[in-house]
């Protein structure tokens, strides 16, 4: 399908290739390690699993508004985003390449059940290298943006990932979490979490419950357009780790178990933060939902 | 290991460290300078509230203790599988330990993570895993998964995973694959404060692992790959 | 070809009348289930300027005839020369091979001056 304005196309339904294309200014990316020099895993060949040439996951630079930045996409679609061997370095790499280049942010583009299973200990390892470069990246006081809007959504080590970042923009085609339903549902069974109830998935993890709660910064439509103009407002804006600022996430945290621990469902906390019509938000659109939480502020950008 | 038998097995007499829950917390002495303790017992699933009290620890010992060593002590059957725990964001609360600790790190604090006795997946990525090193006991177990929930998610032949996991140390739990993978740093045998003494004394502050992993044969490409991507020659 | 206890490789190779020239690497399609991708390149030995080789590592072992049938058929519709086609490979139907060949074949050319 060919629009007049491929921004417009749905950032779920695109490829991790397509989204970097249409999100960076137009013509201005450069592909780092991309196919052609196969840079490719190790272990899937052992287990009769195809490997891809990028290994999932595409990092490079580019502009975004005229400014450079770094920018990282996993494909969704391909081992669902796990991160092995060498889809974590290269992120890893992309995270120490910033300190050299230190660009106006460094963008990534999640999508991913977390550890890929089929590398178990090697991906588990290379998910927390990808904290540690994270982190060193934000302590040298270059902004790191999530961008989750893929259909597998952001879960396991990348879900601690994207929470060690500075700002995370979702859409509610995607979510945002630790653990996905179904492995909810083996552990502790169907009563505890119906992985099939799609609807009850959404309104636990998906990323409007997210906004409305606070976890993530900004809520778009499900459009590459939407993702680009978010990424665009947050360019240049760091958030340092101090003590002061942690307090106040502990503080919040804490906040949100007193105020919540004892909620049976998403509508309930929605209710409590004061949202009139709590069942409602499922049919809201971002922009409405922006709206709901930021009533004094309409017109103006989140 | 027991976390009774743990402490005084690290500092004798000297240490004031006790549990509430799952929860170990408190200080220790060793060579006269105190640490700070921080850690989980009884193979704890880590949810909400352990997390948030885990990361309490650690920023009392960041406002109050400039520059006190922090030994994270690890025994977890990895993050607790709730719905509860997703409602609320588990995955902000365990970062939130994570970006605690890191603060700990930047402000000059050693950080030391010891896996004690066992270690599953995402339950010590923001606890041990993001110290300035992770060590382990050599009776410790660390895996990602075990192999029959790994077949069923995987749909590959359980038979098939156990054969590979007698040669190829990326599948097969183990301490020892950790090490040669360079996830786990080194195993304390033997007199365990020295262990800890020698720790505090000579863990790098920088992410050595991948290097580690290359050095050891556990994992030939990472290191290589993410040299190869920092150091690309920009485009103008 | 050759059959391991997981993947199956195979290799083809056709002479063709359309040299390809020079170009960008080009990759189309994800390795999904029931998807592939697709990536063409410039054959790097000189004197290949005719050659066509097409190499497909594929997860459904078994179905050489019919890659053979396929390739023989791309080949037909597109005698490129001087390209590198791989393919990995998780069990896409015929239909969709082809869609991503040609694909592929379309993106290289609009690349082209």
């Amino acid at each position: 399908m060919s629009l007049a304005n491929p921004l417009q196309a749905s950032f779920a339904e695109s490829t991790a290739r397509e989204r970097v294309l249409q999100l960076l200014d137009a013509g201005s990316f450069t592909e780092i390690l991309g196919p052609s020099a196969r840079v490719m895993s190790p272990h899937l060949s052992q287990l009769g699993v195809p490997s891809s040439f990028d290994d999932g996951v595409i990092v490079g630079e580019g502009r975004l508004g005229g400014q450079a930045v770094l920018v990282a996409a996993q494909e969704g679609e391909f081992m669902g985003g796990g991160v092995g061997e060498v889809h974590g370095a290269k992120l890893v790499g992309l995270f120490q390449r910033a300190l050299r280049q230190r660009p106006a942010a460094v963008l990534v583009l999640a999508e991913s059940g977390g550890v890929r299973l089929h590398e178990a200990n090697a991906g588990l390892i290379a998910v927390s290298e990808v904290m540690r470069a994270l982190l060193a990246t934000r302590a040298a006081g270059i902004p790191t943006l999530m961008l989750i809007g893929g259909a597998n959504g952001c879960f396991g080590g990348m879900g601690l990932v994207a929470r060690c970042a500075d700002h995370v923009v979702m859409s509610d085609a995607a979510r945002l979490s630790m653990s996905g339903p179904e492995v909810i549902e083996s552990s502790h069974g169907v009563e505890e979490f119906d992985a099939k109830d799609r609807a009850l998935v959404w309104r636990t993890t998906g990323g409007k419950h997210r906004y409305l709660m606070g976890d993530c910064d900004v809520l778009v439509d499900d459009q590459l357009g939407a993702f680009r103009e978010a990424a665009l407002q947050l360019l240049g804006q760091a958030r340092p780790l101090t003590l002061e600022a942690l307090e106040h996430e502990h503080a919040l945290l804490a906040g949100r178990l007193a105020d919540h621990g004892d909620a049976a469902d998403a509508v309930d906390i929605w209710r409590r933060l004061g949202i009139a019509d709590a069942p409602s938000v499922v049919n809201l659109d971002a922009a409405e939902l922006r709206l709901l939480k930021h009533p004094a502020q309409e017109g103006a950008q989140p | 290991m027991i976390w009774t038998d743990l402490l005084p097995g690290l500092f004798g007499e000297h240490h004031q460290v006790s549990r509430e829950g799952e929860l170990l917390r408190g200080t220790a002495q060793l060579d006269g300078q105190t640490l700070a303790v921080v850690g989980t017992t009884d193979h704890a699933a880590i949810g909400v509230e352990l997390a948030l009290a885990q990361a309490r620890a650690v920023l009392d010992t960041v406002r109050d203790h400039p520059g006190r060593p922090i030994l994270l002590l690890v025994d977890t059957q990895g993050q607790r599988l709730r719905r509860r725990d997703e409602l609320l964001g588990i995955n902000r609360y365990m970062a939130h330990l994570g970006l605690c600790i890191e603060l700990a790190r930047q402000r000059g604090h050693r950080v030391i993570g010891l896996v004690y006795d066992q270690a599953l997946s995402g339950g010590f990525i923001t606890s041990g895993l993001i110290a300035d090193a992770c060590y382990a006991l050599p009776e410790a177990e660390i895996r990602v998964m075990r192999l029959p929930a790994m077949a069923r998610v995987t749909k590959i032949d359980e038979s098939r995973l156990a054969a590979l996991a007698e040669s190829n140390p990326v599948f097969a739990p183990g301490v020892e694959n950790y090490v040669a993978m360079g996830g786990v740093r080194a195993l304390w045998r033997g007199d365990l404060a020295a262990q800890l003494r020698d720790a505090l004394a000579h863990t790098p502050t920088t992410d050595e692992r991948a290097r580690d992993g290359a050095e050891r044969g556990g994992r030939r490409l990472a290191a290589e790959v993410a040299q190869r991507v920092a150091e690309h020659p920009a485009q103008a | 070809m050759s059959i391991s206890h997981g993947l199956e490789t195979l290799h083809f190779s056709f002479t063709g009348t359309q040299p390809a020239g020079r170009f960008a690497p080009v990759l189309v399609g994800v390795v999904g289930s029931g998807n592939l991708e697709v990536m063409i390149e410039p054959l790097a030995d000189s004197g290949a300027a005719a050659e066509c080789r097409l190499e497909v590592s594929t997860s459904a072992r078994g179905f050489a005839p019919i890659w053979r049938a396929v390739a023989e058929d791309f080949h037909a519709r597109h005698p490129l020369g001087g390209v590198l086609i791989s393919i990995n490979d998780m069990g896409a139907t015929p239909a969709v091979v082809n869609l991503r060949l040609d694909q592929a074949v379309a993106q290289m050319r609009s690349a082209q001056p």
